[in-house]
């Protein structure tokens, strides 16, 4: 589970931290076990410009929330708003099995948020899908 | 002394391998594993006896009904109670639900609740649910930074006079014992009713309600060797006289028009409906079992390797203990800012089961400042190497998530 990329984006996150006066935010949490993120987001041209986060969570979480940060980066609205969990998941490179989905999962929650609030949109059933 | 070892032979899930390695089970505080003596009774229950007590006239349903009283009687000799102050509910959270809706059925609004900041879920939201139903108020006694109650204070909690004081005997989180007896006569003192959460003390320690001289002691057969789906309620003859009943149904009827109806006498009251026979003659089995280990020495066993365990990581930089040092067989911690999931998810790669996360106990982990933790609770079947392999293996984690 611990591979060395999941142990190279915990011990040295990319992008983290807060934007001042981002276009959009959002933060979640798990219930369960307490997983925090939250992320800030600035746009430019129709694209993710910018993009960082803040998160007390374990370490296949903040990996996560890390590895989303630079799969997202620079992509078209259009784009980061279909990038699903497979290719999240596949990006982080483990199967994290049933009890620790949750945790690799939540980030995407929370980007999904922080870009549907800039949208103006509503998440749809199809859109859940995604996550 | 007890012999784990030996004890560990009658426990079949004990010998399975996870990932080639045997299976350390620290999770004791969740739910126990059961012994082939457990196993073979409810067996044999199905097998031969299965029928539905108190019901009819013909042979399997004395066998049935003999078997589900022989087992109230033994649980009831067990905890120092008469056979028909022991009434079977499904688990610990039925028993306090049962009591938080048939002690405040009476109170007027207004009256005090008594609880204490160390409560598991299950003894604070069904007291929440009977206080937004009745208009009743919640107090909860305050715990210090080290995990105990501060007893000092504690005389001035009771000075609104709560009817009622519930409280944890053993904390799940912490494995704070708390000091029933003094806790007890300030409650009596203030003139309250004096229930208390066994659910983690009945199962590790010797536990007679007479000495306690409590009023309801609520526990779950699953944390003590039994099958879950079976819990106990003890609840003094007296009230359950006063009290009113908790579910309707059959059983707990004498006589029913279509009008109204008259209760049955103590225990039957409050067991409405077809009751758990295999589980109280698992549970009565587990009680056996127990017995035959000696409480005492289990206690002292569970303590043993609690210390043991919190001298091995105490090696570990960055370690934080909560709960006192002179608790029950519970260890829980954290390390550094590693979360307790990568903790718990490490020593499962070691075949190490322990229990990460909030433990059902959401206000007292805000209190600790911690979002969840990770807590080993040992029982009569664990070892010293159990002990050692969690050390190494948190070790391990520290050193790759440090
Ligand atoms: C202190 C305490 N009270 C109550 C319970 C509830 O037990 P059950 O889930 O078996 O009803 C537990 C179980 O985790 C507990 O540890």
């Amino acid at each position: 589970m611990y591979r060395e990329n999941i142990l190279d984006h915990y011990k040295h996150p990319r992008n983290r931290g807060k934007i001042e006066h981002a276009d959009s935010s959002a933060h979640d949490l798990n219930p369960l076990c307490g997983d925090e993120i939250t992320y800030y987001l600035k746009f430019e041209s129709g694209k993710v410009s910018e993009i960082k986060f803040e998160g007390s969570a374990c370490a296949i979480c903040l990996a996560s929330a890390s590895m989303l940060t630079e799969e997202v980066k620079d992509k078209k609205l259009e784009e980061a708003r279909t990038y699903g969990k497979e290719a999240l998941l596949s990006t982080v490179g483990i199967d994290p099995g049933p009890t620790r989905l949750k945790c690799a999962l939540l980030p995407l929650k929370v980007f999904k948020l922080a870009l549907y609030k800039h949208l103006g949109k509503k998440i749809t059933e199809e859109d859940e899908k995604l996550v | 002394m007890l012999n784990p070892e030996k004890i560990r032979a009658d426990f079949p899930i004990l010998s399975r391998k996870f990932k080639g390695k045997r299976l350390a089970y620290l999770d004791n505080a969740a739910t126990t594993q059961k012994p082939v003596q457990v196993l073979q009774a409810m067996d044999e229950f199905y097998r031969n006896h299965n029928a539905n007590p108190h019901r009819g006239a013909y042979t399997l349903i004395s066998e049935a009904t003999d078997l589900y009283e022989s087992a109230r009687r033994n649980i009831a000799h067990f905890i120092g109670a008469k056979p028909e102050e022991v009434i079977f509910t499904r688990n610990a959270t039925e028993s306090l639900n049962l009591v938080a809706f048939v002690a405040c059925q009476e109170a007027k609004p207004g009256a005090r609740i008594l609880l204490t900041q160390m409560e598991h879920h299950s003894n604070i939201v069904p007291w929440q649910l009977a206080a937004k139903r009745l208009r009743l108020k919640i107090r909860y006694a305050k715990m210090r930074s080290n995990g105990t109650l501060c007893m000092e204070d504690m005389p001035k909690e009771f000075e609104g006079e709560p009817f009622i004081f519930s409280f944890t005997h053993v904390s799940n989180v912490l494995g704070t014992i708390n000091n029933a007896a003094k806790l007890i006569r300030l409650a009596r003192k203030a003139g309250s009713l004096v229930c208390i959460d066994a659910a983690q003390s009945v199962p590790h320690m010797p536990v007679d309600v007479r000495e306690l001289g409590c009023d309801f002691l609520a526990f779950s057969g699953h944390k003590m060797l039994g099958p879950a789906g079976i819990g106990v309620l003890y609840m003094r003859k007296e009230l359950q006289e006063t009290l009113p009943p908790f579910l309707g149904g059959g059983d707990m009827i004498k006589s029913v028009s279509f009008e109204e109806s008259e209760w049955n006498s103590p225990p039957y009251k409050y067991e409405a409906g077809t009751p758990n026979v295999a589980g109280a003659v698992g549970l009565s089995a587990a009680v056996d079992y127990l017995k035959t280990a000696g409480m005492q020495k289990i206690a002292a066993h569970e303590q043993k390797l609690a210390d043991y365990c919190r001298k091995e990581l105490s090696h570990l930089p960055k370690i934080r203990f909560h709960g006192p040092r002179n608790g029950a067989g519970i260890v829980s911690f954290n390390i550094g800012r590693i979360h307790a999931h990568d903790v718990g998810q490490f020593a499962d790669e070691d075949g190490i089961a322990i229990r990460t996360g909030h433990h059902c106990a959401q206000p007292l982990m805000k209190l600790l400042g911690e979002p969840a933790t990770a807590r080993a609770s040992f029982y009569l079947y664990n070892t010293q190497e159990e002990a050692d392999k969690l050390a190494a293996s948190m070790k391990r984690a520290a050193k790759t998530l440090g």
